[in-house]
């Protein structure tokens, strides 16, 4: 059997919870630099299930956090990202990604709007992803070298997902179960300082906690022993998104791709479209009004073989016309999903297509994605 | 009845000259969830070492390969409804195949269970 594992020798970074992680018996793996855990002794598939029917808590600490503020914070962070930044109330959250001047997707991000300094300075406080946060945090200072940009480099971060989620978390702390989905909520208790956000990346309700590395572990296995919550790996957090039909940076996009090809509009306001002032805007323009020539879509394999990111996406007749992104087996369908570009012609729903899975075409259909319901809290 | 194994966690059981093959409890565990077996048709003929089947995590697709060399004589189509069974007893009724053994004598080349319990521990 060929091995499904590999190993590096570069030494790895370690989150606050690293001990944890090995103490409850996960198998852990390289991620972005990082020892983090894959899986635990219960599985992918049950930590997935669990999740979607109760609450499942993940380590991503390994994601790089960070508070860009100085005068004018809202309108030069908009001058990187095509988000509506200057819509956001203090306390709102928005899903946006830094582009290039091809409008390529240098990465994607949250932002959260949070009350002004006392100085009177704007504050955003930011969440990208681990791979990237190095060069995330370059570009933000090289562009904006006028504001100023403090990583939290001493802060965990933990998602509690799942329908369970809301009742689990008011119990310690309360007032978080009446949040509006994509806020922030910043409790105390016992002195410290939890930034609650109602945002995560599992297409279910729940919540990602910004906490000081000290009391990191102590708040994780209080969590941990409430009935309803258990430990969930990074593989559960991949097929998890898949199903949801959200994008992995570097997979399903990157700096080939801009966020019209990859369908990510719904994150691109009116306001921002017509008045421009991102990198790429120009490109993103043209795409909207002429139509790209590629698109993101969802892919339903007929059968029960998974196809894989890398597989190509072909007519019945064989033409080529895209490859998978991203692809694996969605545990609460019980079937193969997956997501990748075709030409823009192939990517209405219903379409019938090929997938090329070791060499053979299977049958496939594009589909509209979430490929399950999306669980969010509408207050 | 003869069982030998293979340094890909295959395990062959050998009856005659019919072999039942599948994978380890090793491999099963190192996989994770199987979610998918992608089985030969019988009649097809196995090299020794070449690619038998591919098993499929809710991770990853790896290949299976048969430690003879032979023709499938059946194959264990239960695995298409129920592919857990190869984690729930990989030894027993999560087998794969049975293949018709060409050379017997390639079972010289494989090792017998004490053997891949001390290989085992130098992983």
């Amino acid at each position: 059997m060929t091995d499904p594992h590999s190993s590096s020798d570069t030494p790895l970074k370690q989150t606050p919870l690293h001990d944890l992680h090995v103490k409850l018996g996960a198998r852990m793996a390289a991620f972005a630099g990082y020892d983090m855990p894959i899986q635990y002794p219960s599985g992918i598939l049950q930590e997935h299930l669990h999740t979607r029917a109760q609450a499942g808590l993940f380590d991503v600490s390994h994601m790089g956090q960070a508070i860009l503020s100085g005068p004018d914070a809202v309108r030069g962070l908009e001058s990187l990202v095509p988000g509506d930044l200057a819509a956001l109330a203090p306390g709102r959250i928005r899903y946006t990604q830094f582009l290039n001047e091809d409008g390529g997707i240098l990465d994607d991000l949250m932002v959260t709007r949070l009350a002004d300094a006392a100085d009177g300075a704007e504050q955003l406080y930011l969440v990208v992803n681990a791979a990237c946060k190095d060069a995330d945090f370059a570009h933000i200072r090289s562009r904006l070298p006028h504001l100023t940009l403090r990583v939290l480099e001493h802060h965990a971060l933990i998602a509690l997902q799942g329908p369970k989620a809301a009742a689990v978390l008011e119990r310690h702390l309360p007032g978080v179960e009446t949040m509006p989905f994509m806020s922030l909520y910043i409790v105390e208790r016992d002195g410290v300082s939890f930034h609650v956000s109602r945002s995560g990346y599992t297409g279910e309700d729940g919540y990602e906690i910004s906490v000081p590395d000290a009391h990191a572990a102590d708040f994780t296995q209080t969590l941990l022993r409430e009935a309803e919550v258990k430990p969930i790996g990074l593989g559960a957090r991949d097929s998890l998104r898949l199903e949801s039909g959200l994008c992995l940076y570097g997979h399903d996009i990157d700096t080939t791709t801009t966020p019209v090809e990859a369908a990510l509009m719904w994150s691109i306001s009116k306001r921002r479209r017509a008045e421009g002032g991102f990198p790429g805007d120009e490109r993103v323009r043209l795409q909207l009004a002429h139509g790209p020539s590629r698109l993101r879509v969802g892919i339903l394999p007929d059968g029960k073989a998974p196809a894989r990111e890398g597989c190509d996406i072909t007519t019945l007749d064989g033409v080529l016309i895209g490859k998978i992104t991203s692809g694996g087996f969605g545990p609460s369908l019980n079937a193969p999903v997956a997501m990748g570009y075709v030409e823009a012609k192939y990517a209405p729903v219903g379409t019938p297509v090929h997938v090329i899975v070791r060499g053979k075409p299977l049958k496939a259909s594009i589909v509209k994605m979430p490929f399950v319901p999306q669980n969010y809290y509408r207050g | 009845m003869t069982i030998r194994y293979s340094k890909d966690h295959e395990y062959i059981r050998v009856d005659g000259d019919v072999g039942t093959i599948g994978i380890t409890d090793y491999a099963q565990n190192a996989l994770g969830d199987v979610v998918f077996v992608e089985l030969p048709s019988v009649g097809k003929t196995l090299a020794k070492g070449g690619e038998a089947a591919v098993v499929e995590s809710v991770k990853a697709a790896s290949e299976v390969f048969s430690p003879v060399s032979g023709t499938v004589v059946e194959v264990n189509s239960e695995l298409e409804a129920t592919p857990a069974t190869v984690n729930e007893d990989p030894a027993g009724k999560g087998w794969f195949m049975k293949v018709k053994l060409s050379t017997p004598a390639e079972l010289d080349d494989l090792l017998d269970e004490a053997a891949y319990q001390d290989f085992l521990k130098t992983l």
